[in-house]
């Protein structure tokens, strides 16, 4: 992701740092484990650019992020924070690890990977069964298409009756 | 406010206010959703176009150094650019209406999709890039509609009838979101974007089966009476600025 051919003592210090910042909406994972820090880089004049890429169009974190980013980041100056629109940003780049720390915060992961935008736009049909993040009984029922943000629905685990919140795959 | 009102930022901008209006509008559910999960679901809807708006109007404010607020919050009425369809109430007489609500974004969730997809290849990098965000979002919108219109309009006597009078209303304004004019025409040309006439094909397919699987009549088509992609709105979108104005109005320059 931000690796470059040789990177420096100072980059991976600045790395290390960035990689501490967690996500505001969903503080069991951090930024990078969500893959919204696409590229961190060393630039000529001794600065640090760091790109992200939004969740959604509309989330509300998005100023918040860059702010966090900012003050994590802020012994290396001069520090530019960059959006990056594409590619577009997906569940798919939450890693296996991050998966499991969702998982354990009681939160659902997304179940398959996201539909590629193919040639025409068809509705996403959400599973009607996830398995429970915290029981792991297989059988669930969907409460709400929509959640708490908008990167997440509501299920109840219809073996242990636990509501829980399901990451949904975009 | 003066806008270069050059054929691409009009275009950019009718896109934009499209979304802005309609975020506006399905915002309104905020509070008295039928149920708790409606709620939930029309103001996620709402977010997403609102972010989609905030990144077109960024987009199109560039040519004269206007931000996403400005044009927003300061342009007149006649400066809106969204078909009339978006800024329609959702009940015609001040009611919430959510059968019409329901089929406003089925015919909304469609048509963005369609526009995103062709907006994929877009000349404008940027452009392009919205597209390609806003057209992973479409999907659970066009989820969202289809589910409702399926289950109001194959539903109850009077689910059916409320879906079937909703229709009847909206159909008229349909026609507008498949007008070409010159700025479509350049645009095409250039490459920005497709003229929006192009999409219609696909759109009325897409509506005739979800529609006639809910078992709801298609009405007659009417010539397109409506010139809001022209500046030329309802009296329902001075309302709606209103509202969505009021706090820049009465405070210029707030922020908080």
């Amino acid at each position: 992701m931000a690796e470059t051919a040789t990177p420096s003592a100072r980059w991976q210090q600045a790395w290390a740092q960035l990689a501490t910042v967690l996500d505001p909406e969903v503080p069991a994972l951090t930024l990078v484990d969500l893959g919204i820090v696409r590229e961190l880089r060393e630039d000529a004049d001794g600065g640090f650019t760091v790109v992200l890429t939004p969740t959604y169009s509309g989330c509300p974190a998005t100023e918040l992020i860059e702010t966090e980013v900012k003050t994590a980041l802020a012994a290396y100056q001069p520090l530019r924070v960059e959006q990056r629109r594409t590619p577009a940003w997906t569940t798919d780049w939450i890693g296996p690890e991050a998966r499991e720390k969702l998982r354990q915060y009681g939160i659902a992961p997304p179940s398959c990977l996201a539909p590629v935008v193919g040639a025409n736009v068809q509705p996403l049909r959400l599973h009607e069964s996830i398995p429970c993040p915290r029981c792991g009984s297989p059988k669930s029922e969907r409460l709400s298409a929509f959640g708490s943000t908008a990167c997440k629905a509501l299920y109840r685990c219809t073996a242990c009756r636990e509501p829980f919140e399901y990451f949904k795959p975009i | 406010m003066k806008l270069s009102n050059t054929p691409a930022q009009r275009y950019v901008l009718r896109i934009a206010d499209a979304a802005l209006i309609l975020s506006q509008r399905n915002a309104e559910w905020c509070g008295h959703g039928p149920i708790l999960e409606e709620d939930l679901a029309l103001t996620n809807l709402a977010l997403d176009h609102l972010g989609q708006a905030r990144a077109l109007l960024t987009l199109a404010g560039k040519l004269d150094g206007l931000d996403e607020d400005q044009l927003a919050m300061l342009r007149l009425e006649h400066q809106f650019l969204n078909p009339v369809l978006f800024e329609l109430p959702h009940g015609a007489h001040g009611e919430r209406d959510f059968a019409f609500t329901v089929l406003r974004n089925l015919a909304a969730s469609v048509w963005f999709g369609l526009l995103w997809q062709r907006l994929l290849h877009s000349s404008d990098a940027e452009l392009a890039a919205i597209a390609e965000k806003s057209a992973k979002e479409c999907r659970y919108h066009l989820q969202h509609a289809t589910d409702w219109t399926l289950r109001l309009g194959d539903g109850t006597e009077v689910s059916k009838a409320k879906m079937q009078a909703a229709l009847e209303r909206l159909w008229p304004y349909v026609g507008e979101l498949f007008e070409a004019d010159a700025i479509d025409a350049e645009a095409q040309a250039s490459g920005l974007g497709p003229s929006w006439d192009s999409l219609q094909a696909d759109w009325r397919a897409q509506m005739e089966s979800v529609l006639t699987a809910a078992t709801l009549q298609i009405p007659k088509d009417r010539p397109n009476a409506h010139r809001g992609r022209h500046g030329q709105h309802s009296e329902h979108l001075g309302h709606l600025l209103s509202e969505l104005q009021y706090l820049q109005r009465a405070y210029p320059g707030g922020t908080w």
